[in-house]
């Protein structure tokens, strides 16, 4: 091998060791009978079991499952919106400021949206007499957020799709709307599932915004492992980790492996066409 | 009355005037071709008859009805587009029904239309495949007959056969036009490839900065350009500047620098004008004595259009051979002649002095 | 409804929608918490602006916060520590990323969906759960200074948590995929064959990496850049886990206002002069993402 080869061969394998070092490590941990980390107590499952009898973790999970869930739903379909709406006109009033309002959710910083949003919340609550902290309100702060990764990606896709498909089908008699739900719809769904993952995967994941906007009674999974973590080592977190570890491993290579094949299939036929002309 | 009028048709871009007043008429069964170069104006204006683009003014009136206010899908009006457009998540036979379905046929209807359509363009076999399961040729039909199916007054072609290479896009031209002239319909297309335009069209319209300069048929447009554009434009032309020196009303002299011109007919000009000749390449005649008078056409001829010259480029293309003649005043004239026999006396090398002559009645003198 | 009516409606709707939605969930609160940043607090909650009483309107703005923001020596050096390691953070990220994604960038087509998608994948698992793992990792009894000693390397545990080394690694940890994403993305698209004519007219391969390639990549530099610096500035669960009290950032600072001292004028307060702070780079990222999306639609 030369040696240029080599070393980026072994640069990658460093970085992927640093990415994985701290999941393996979780895994192998969750495993271990003894609670401490300084000591190896042999392999057990005892943690696991011990997952079950967790009320706090558990409700927190179906918590954070459900508000994941509606998150993954709203952000998509106001990330579409959105992603349509930029990609269909490209002057409108107002504009600079709907780009800007859309993009910034990705790099704001969340203490920020948190604190904001809530104490807008909190001041319509005191003129309003609603929303409550909870539910309703960690709901509306991830989908602030998802919205913003959700137009990002339906945004880049529909930049792929060829404008004349669309014309194409207004000149065969659909009105716009039709020509929405049967041309650029059905070639912009796979997009759509992934800003859905993505989504949900954040909305799954995030401890800062759940923080500022939950009430008494809406504790989220994050903020129950957040708060177990601050206080040092927990076998609870670590099983926690592991299992998450291994259904997000799972969904993730089987995703990957099932688009690899479609798009060797893909591949193949248009190789075949080709040459048989 | 035309079929298809175009009255004064304006399209503006801010200070830009992409269509400037055209206006023609284009007869039922027709296949028009607009030709010009990238920027002259032909696809804003064949949008314009499709509805994707609204004109800043005039008509465009279809069967006698006024069709500018109508959007795309309410026009009587198919295009099939220059990427093809095939619907990629629908198999062939969805993108041929595609239309139909939306006109709200009934199912063997349109089941009956869509295998008449995929007979006509010979892929039966392939109507469940989907697009990218097919050639570029294969697409192309399809794209075809999609924008047939619903028997549309009028066929819009943008540039159809710009993605095919040079041995298909032959074979396609004239296929093409065998498909539109037994389905009857009537089409207008837009290219910037001279050779579709002559071969597929009934009549041409040059275009050239938002203008229509020259509407005629093929054979019009190349023997009778009526401008130097134009004469440039299609085809390889020789171009002599020259002052008319003898302005009779059958015959004209023009005087310039490489020669005297003898033109056999007469010319809407006046003595003493600015004109261009204008000779094609294979109208010449190239030989190494000068011509004799028994070859002329006429005895007034003879001294007139002949120049000597030197040959300095050869461009030999199999059926014919292109020399490049380097005159006295700099001017270098191309001659084309064809390689009628295979090995036909001394060939002519690079260095040779040579003349070129033509006749008369080969001349067209351009004013403008 | 004519049909060009129905078309402005639809078209307002499409984009009124989204548009709502953001004005009403993130510009006002904007304009809330700077009003509520200039009110004071009451013991339970905080005293509007505007009063109303006999008939008679007092806004009572109190620039107060402002003040000890400006004049507090804790507040200023926070505010400059946090921009300082959000600067380091992405420039590490930068250094460890580009390599990489040039290397995945490089590598053969088939290859690289495996390559990017064993990138992403610690991305799905949840970040809290990792960060708490280098917890584990770097503690005076975790797994690294337990193979130290085990190995004899060291005599005594080293002293790696809750240190400015614990909180760039864990922050460069997190981020990485977001510099990695973007470099990728531009040098994927870079044309190779403008590499082949820089090195047939004479220059050496770090001539024309450093000439073509990195110039030819800078949209992907600032888009990953900014999507690095600008949330490290005002990162909290990074330093709360793995940081200390040399390493006190904005995010901290602010959470602390909010959630210890229950003082939301005085956490408002720190949110705007923060806001303030990464508004210029904040606008070079959208003008940067503008022009993206103008050139990807042309």
């Amino acid at each position: 091998m030369k040696s240029k080869q080599l070393r980026a061969v072994v640069w990658m394998g460093i970085v992927f060791v640093f990415l994985y070092l701290p999941i393996v490590t979780l895994v192998v941990l969750s495993f271990n009978a003894s609670p401490m980390v300084t000591s190896w107590g042999g392999w057990s499952l005892k943690w696991y079991s011990a997952l079950a009898d967790d009320e706090e973790m558990i409700s927190g999970f179906r918590l954070s499952l459900s508000i994941a869930t509606l998150t993954a739903f709203s952000s998509v379909f106001l990330g579409t919106l959105a992603a349509l709406s930029l990609h269909r006109f490209k002057r409108f009033r107002a504009r600079t400021l709907f780009v800007g309002m859309v993009n910034a959710p990705l790099v704001m910083p969340e203490v920020i949206i948190g604190l904001s949003l809530l104490l807008m919340l909190v001041s319509v609550q005191r003129l309003f007499g609603f929303p409550e902290r909870g539910f309703s309100t960690i709901w509306l702060g991830h989908t602030l957020l998802g919205m913003a990764y959700a137009t990002v990606v339906v945004l880049s896709r529909l930049q792929e799709v060829s404008p004349s498909l669309e014309e194409a089908a207004q000149d065969l008699g659909c009105r716009p709307l039709q020509v929405f739900f049967l041309v650029t719809l059905p070639l912009i769904v796979q997009a759509i599932g992934s800003a859905w993952l993505l989504t949900f995967t954040l909305s799954l994941d995030d401890v800062v915004l759940s923080a500022f906007l939950s009430g008494p009674g809406s504790t989220t999974m994050p903020i129950t492992i957040f708060s177990r973590a601050r206080l040092g080592v927990s076998p609870s977190v670590n099983t926690v980790a592991a299992i998450t570890v291994a259904v997000v491993s799972v969904a993730v290579v089987s995703a990957s492996i099932f688009m690899a094949r479609a798009q060797r299939r893909r591949d193949q036929e248009m190789a075949a066409a080709y040459r048989l002309g | 009355m035309a079929f298809l009028q175009i009255r004064h048709i304006v399209k503006q871009f801010d200070e830009v005037f992409a269509v400037d007043d055209v206006s023609l008429d284009i007869a039922q069964g027709e296949i028009f071709a607009l030709l010009g170069s990238s920027g002259c104006g032909k696809s804003t204006l064949l949008r314009m008859l499709a509805g994707f683009e609204t004109p800043t003014s005039g008509q465009i009136v279809l069967g006698g009805q006024d069709i500018v206010g109508l959007a795309p899908y309410d026009r009587p009006i198919n295009m099939m587009f220059q990427s093809y457009a095939l619907f990629p998540h629908l198999n062939v036979w969805d993108n041929i029904a595609f239309g139909l379905r939306r006109d709200g046929m009934s199912k063997p209807d349109i089941a009956q239309r869509v295998d008449e359509m995929l007979e006509m363009v010979q892929l039966k076999p392939y109507a469940k495949r989907k697009p990218h399961q097919l050639s570029g040729g294969q697409q192309q039909r399809v794209a075809l007959a999609r924008s047939l199916a619903k028997r549309p007054r009028l066929l819009l072609l943008d540039e159809p056969l710009g993605a095919l290479d040079a041995k298909l896009r032959q074979r396609t031209q004239l296929e093409l036009v065998h498909i539109i002239q037994r389905v009857g319909v009537t089409c207008v297309m837009v290219t910037h490839d001279q050779e579709e335009a002559m071969t597929m069209a009934t009549r041409i319209g040059v275009m050239s900065e938002g203008k229509i300069l020259q509407i005629g048929r093929p054979e019009e447009i190349y023997e009778t350009p009526n401008c130097r554009f134009v004469a440039d434009f299609i085809g390889t032309v020789n171009l002599f500047k020259g002052q008319v020196s003898v302005d009779e009303p059958d015959h004209v002299v023009i005087d310039s620098p490489e020669c005297r011109h003898y033109v056999s007919h007469g010319i809407t000009g006046t003595l003493g004008m600015e004109v261009d000749v204008a000779v094609r390449p294979e109208k010449m005649g190239l030989q190494a004595a000068a011509p004799l008078a028994s070859e002329r056409e006429s005895a007034a001829e003879v001294g007139h259009n002949q120049v000597q010259g030197e040959i300095t480029d050869i461009a030999y293309l199999g059926s014919l051979t292109t020399y490049h003649v380097r005159l006295a005043s700099g001017l270098v004239l191309k001659v084309t002649q064809t390689n009628a026999a295979r090995h036909a006396g001394v060939p002519l090398v690079s260095g040779d002095a040579v003349w070129v002559w033509w006749d008369g009645t080969d001349i067209v003198v351009l004013t403008r | 409804m004519s049909a060009t009516a129905l078309a402005r409606w639809g078209s307002r709707t499409l984009i009124g929608v989204p548009m709502l939605f953001l004005i009403a969930f993130f510009l006002l609160p904007f304009l809330v918490v700077f009003k509520i940043s200039v009110s004071e607090m009451d013991t339970v909650f905080f005293r509007d602006v505007l009063a109303w009483a006999d008939g008679l309107v007092t806004i009572k703005i109190n620039f107060a916060n402002y003040f000890s923001l400006a004049q507090d020596g804790l507040y200023l050096g926070t505010y400059i520590r946090s921009l300082g390691y959000a600067a380091m953070t992405a420039l590490i990220c930068l250094l460890i990323a580009y390599p990489f994604a040039y290397c995945i960038a490089r590598s053969p087509a088939d290859k690289r969906p495996a390559l990017l998608m064993m990138v992403m994948l610690p991305f799905w698992t949840s970040f809290l759960l990792r960060i708490y793992a280098w917890k584990i990792l770097l503690a005076d009894s975790g797994v690294f200074n337990q193979l130290l000693l085990v190995l004899g390397v060291i005599a005594e545990p080293i002293k790696m948590m809750n240190t400015p080394f614990s909180l760039i690694l864990g922050m460069v940890y997190c981020y990485i995929p977001f510099m990695i994403l973007p470099l990728y993305a531009t040098l994927v698209k870079m044309d190779l064959s403008l590499l082949e004519a820089a090195l047939d007219l004479g220059a050496t391969p770090a001539q024309a990496f450093w000439r073509i390639t990195v110039p030819l990549s800078k949209s992907g530099i600032i888009a990953g850049s900014m999507l690095v610096f600008i949330p490290c500035v005002g990162e909290f669960v990074i330093p709360e886990l793995l940081g200390g009290p040399q390493t006190l950032m904005i995010g901290r600072v602010l959470w602390d206002e909010f959630f210890g001292n229950n003082d939301w004028p005085m956490a408002a307060a720190v949110a705007v002069v923060m806001v303030l702070l990464i508004i210029v780079p904040l606008a070079l990222f959208n003008k940067h993402q503008a022009e993206a999306n103008a050139k990807a639609a042309a």
